[in-house]
């Protein structure tokens, strides 16, 4: 038993719904109890989708228990498959579902379903959500794709992008125009955006590109061994990642490198003069395994920041995480818990964090600025803009991101220059936006104002009442109303009366 | 002007037949219900004992990474607790004893029950009963279930209310006692407006804190605030309290209504009755006025959600002149939702639980002008043209009693304005 407040991965569930939700014509049927569909709400809220997760759940009840949940699964896998006639099934349980040991994937094959039905065992008392996404994808790769003839012109599969992934949507386009750049076009883009038989023809791909090792690693490990199909070790991005990936995949295919750096601007905007500020600001890097690998040779190499900590909350990647900060001098922070992180960061006072959506909420808290490079994702996390990671395009994202929190250069000896000045002052953060130190509410702040209108005391402690993000609107209402009907003082009546006449 | 509210003439709904349907539902669990619980018991600390299933719905319902370490948690279950159950206590005793050395200010404990710790049957009364020994009398420790094969999003606060009920104090004093928990601004309102026409002692369950003198017994008489509370009810009047039913008080109609049930009982008379609520009332009705302007003859259909669907079905068509085509709700306490059926004119389909992809077809030919949802069904209606509300914003925004009858109507105006608002194809 492990006390948990907040957690960087969901149940490995969540992460074969990432998969299933990411494709196109297949449908999951998971065993689950009532409740576990607010795992709908992840994609539609924080990723804004317009579609239902193809997620059938089968929420059993307590009166269901010990009588008919194997029934009531049977008869939701039939639904389902009558009523979205998906091309391929996966079938597989929750948590609770797996302590009930009803066998989804058993009582599937006894079904006449006349599609391929995949079973998932996924130990939910063991492992994560990034081990359900790969596990999830492995098993669909090894069901559906079978060795085939390869296409006449050299192509590739994207493997890795989900639903719910960190700039998935945006790294498939800058890395699709990269290859083709090199003349190699992109056969299958998987999990995201396949369908079954979009995964049956994955064998006629020359090599895989692995996007994202925690989603796709099993997948293209069994691929390089059953299809014969190479895959790509670096992931590409930062500049010299993105280089580095170019010319594996040359030597993959024999073709020419090539990359059209003309857009490329992070290079001479980490070496212009305003950068300098940027020298040895002291970074600490959190996140999943691959992009603070990542993040890392970006930060030392490319921007010249210098790395005091790093780690990641997957266990998958804690050995090539504890390799990769012996390289750096530093150790490595393999948790899953925020608070130890929190503890670290606090000790370690970096000048900026690299993290996730916590670790930026840890540098609030801390007035520590951060910028996020990882999932778990925020719908933040999802622009409306064109913005990846990887290749071109991504490095300059990072550029902007990583620099956005920092205080500007000359901004910065300003700073010091006027360091009790009270405009200019620590406290006050960046100018640019808005200042991201949490400021401690005044309580002396907006005194009764107004010229000749006064608060009655418990018209005060009823505005304090109000939300303070809105109070300040409340007051300003209130006083403009009592004013404009020459009323002098404001009781709870009359702030009543004013929120009743502004009712929308 | 304190006339009793009309009737409809077509009849009430009381005995209207209910459509159920048996599949897929798309509700939240009780557990969900501790994020609100937790804000409004300021001492308690809510320990789920569960899976990351269960860890990540909390995060994710609430939208948390806001709080520097909140006041609730995940004991999550490991293969290693799924083996044997006692060292699953043994175990969670370790957890508990962490927890209440770390955080010396929680004098409530709640461990609460999940769907996997159901389905092992791990003791959590037993584990509660020994603890409540060990840390007495600093730290009061109780348990109930907020399991997802028992429970239905707000039925959480139900079993956690209910869990404190027998352990509260016997009283013969004559009181009121509030039951619900609602944000403080709100309570305080409808404190000082039953003060005011004199009635009083008022207590509140939950109290925002264990050691208020908050007792029970016979001459106690309750007053529900919401209209998910069935098994508090019950314990309740196990304890010898008496409710006094009432249409919820939603709305000016319903606020009115609610202090009525009150007032009579305490034998207030109508000249403070009057005198106490006129006003509010009046700006109560011209708030809704205001905000009901884009309601007035629109259609809305409900989906099963907080259990607030027939109460605000009930404020919505005859206060805001909606009309409700469908009306679902997790499960119907007639008892308790009595007064509301009541009021509700005859025309509505009623459904309890739910099938969600029938429910989907029903609405979808339907074609109500606003939709009450859950989160993962908003988006997607909306995509194919269906105007939603999102139904948790229900239970998390004070909506409650005169002064925020007008706020609450607006949560459903705001939809179908800014629909009207948005000029997205450039046709203007």
């Amino acid at each position: 038993m492990k006390l948990t407040v907040w957690t960087y991965e969901g149940p490995p569930h969540v992460g074969a719904m990432r998969v299933a939700t990411g494709m196109t014509g297949l449908h999951y049927v998971l065993h689950a109890p009532q409740g576990d569909t607010y795992a709908d709400l992840l994609f539609t809220m924080i990723e804004r989708r317009d579609h239902r997760p193809p997620v059938t759940y089968t929420t059993f009840q307590a009166r269901d228990l010990g009588s008919d949940t194997a029934d009531l699964f049977k008869t939701s896998l039939q639904d389902a498959y009558t009523r979205f006639e998906p091309e391929a099934l996966i079938v597989g349980a929750s948590c609770t579902a797996e302590l009930i040991q009803d066998d989804p994937g058993g009582m599937a094959e006894t079904m006449d379903i006349p599609v391929p039905v995949i079973p998932l065992e996924l130990p939910s008392y063991q492992r994560k959500e990034n081990f359900g996404a790969d596990e999830t994808f492995f098993q669909i790769v090894r069901a559906l794709a079978k060795p085939m003839d390869r296409t006449a012109q050299i192509t590739c599969n994207l493997i890795g992008p989900t639903a719910l992934g960190f700039r998935h949507r945006d790294d498939i386009t800058e890395i699709t125009s990269l290859l083709s750049d090199m003349g190699i076009s992109v056969n299958v883009v998987a999990p995201m955006t396949a369908s079954p038989s979009d995964i049956a023809r994955m064998g006629a791909a020359h090599f895989n590109v692995l996007m994202y090792p925690e989603t796709a690693e099993s997948a293209a490990r069994w691929m390089e061994r059953e299809l014969d199909q190479p895959y790509t070790k670096t992931v590409p991005i930062g500049v010299g990642a993105t280089r580095d990936f170019v010319a594996e995949v040359a030597q993959i295919t024999g073709l020419a490198p090539y990359l059209d750096e003309s857009r490329l601007r992070l290079p001479w905007y980490s070496k212009s003069v305003d950068s300098t500020y940027l020298t040895g600001k002291r970074i600490f890097l959190f996140g999943d395994g691959t992009h603070v690998a990542a993040a890392a040779r970006i930060a030392r190499d490319e921007m010249g920041f210098d790395v005091v900590g790093l780690g990641c909350y997957n266990r998958e990647m804690a050995r090539s995480i504890r390799a990769l900060a012996k390289d750096y001098g530093v150790d490595a922070l393999i948790t899953d818990d925020y608070l130890e992180v929190e503890r670290v960061i606090e000790k370690l006072q970096p000048e900026m964090i690299l993290g996730t959506q916590m670790e930026r909420h840890i540098g609030k808290r801390l007035g520590i600025p951060c910028a996020v490079i990882s999932a778990p994702v925020h719908v933040q996390d999802f622009p409306a803009r064109y913005s990846p990671q990887m290749g071109i395009e991504g490095a300059n994202v990072i550029f902007d991101t990583w620099v956005h929190p920092l205080v500007m250069g000359l901004e910065e000896h300003l700073l010091h220059m006027f360091r009790d000045d009270f405009e200019f002052h620590d406290a006050a953060g960046p100018s640019h936006h808005g200042g991201h130190t949490p400021k401690p509410e005044d309580p002396q702040a907006a005194p009764a104002s107004m010229g000749n209108v006064i608060w009655l005391e418990d018209a005060e402690r009823e505005l304090k009442k109000i939300p303070f993000f809105v109070r300040g609107k409340a007051r300003r209402n209130t006083e403009t109303f009592a004013s404009e009907r020459g009323v002098s003082e404001i009781s709870i009546d009359t702030l009543y009366e004013a929120k009743a006449h502004y009712a929308r | 002007m304190t006339e009793a509210p009309r009737l409809p003439i077509s009849g009430g709904c009381r005995n209207e037949p209910i459509l159920k349907q048996r599949g897929q539902r798309e509700v939240f669990c009780g557990l969900t219900g501790i994020i609100w619980l937790h804000r409004k018991m300021q001492d308690a600390f809510f320990l789920v004992i569960g899976s990351r299933t269960c860890a990540h719905l909390l995060q994710s319902a609430a939208g948390v990474m806001i709080f520097a370490e909140p006041r609730f948690g995940t004991a999550i279950l490991e293969e290693s607790d799924l083996a044997g159950m006692a060292d699953a206590q043994t175990e969670l005793d370790k957890v508990v004893d962490q927890l209440l050395a770390r955080r010396t200010d929680i004098k409530q404990l709640f461990l609460v029950g999940s769907c996997p710790s159901e389905v092992i049957k791990l003791d959590l009364s037993r584990a509660a009963e020994r603890m409540t020994e060990k840390y007495a009398p600093s730290v009061r420790v109780l348990n109930f279930s907020g399991s997802g094969i028992e429970t239905t999003f707000t039925q959480g606060e139900d079993a956690c209310l209910a869990s404190m009920v027998p352990v509260l104090p016997d009283t013969a004093e004559r009181q009121l006692v509030l039951v619900g928990a609602l944000p403080d601004v709100v309570e305080e309102q409808a404190v000082s407006l039953l003060s005011d026409m004199g009635i009083g002692p008022i207590k509140v369950l939950p109290a925002p804190r264990a050691d208020t003198d908050l007792g029970v017994g016979e001459n106690t008489v309750f007053a529900l605030t919401q209209p998910f509370l069935g098994d508090t009810h019950a314990a309740l009047e196990r304890r010898g309290a008496r409710h006094l039913p009432a249409p919820f008080p939603f709305g000016e109609e319903g606020t009115t209504a609610w202090l009525r049930a009150i007032a009579d009982e305490f034998g207030v008379d109508a000249d403070t009755f009057e005198r106490v609520t006129a006003a509010p009332r009046a700006r109560a009705r011209k708030a809704i006025a205001q905000a009901a302007q884009a309601l007035r003859g629109k259609s809305i259909f409900f989906f099963p959600d907080s259990q607030l669907e027939i109460p605000l079905a009930r404020f919505l068509t005859r206060e805001c002149g909606m009309e409700a085509t469908e009306i679902g709700a997790p499960f119907i306490h007639k008892g308790i939702m009595g007064p509301d059926l009541d009021m509700l004119a005859q025309g509505p389909t009623f459904s309890e639980g739910q099938d969600v992809d029938l429910q989907l077809d029903r609405c979808r030919a339907a074609r109500p002008d606003l939709t009450v949802c859950g989160l993962g069904l908003a988006n997607p209606l909306e995509a194919e043209g269906l105007a939603t509300k999102w139904a948790i914003e229900l239970v998390f925004t004070p909506v409650h009693f005169y002064e925020q009858a007008g706020d609450l109507a607006g949560l459903f105006s705001r939809p179908l304005r800014r629909a009207d608002l948005l000029d997205l194809e450039g046709t203007a």
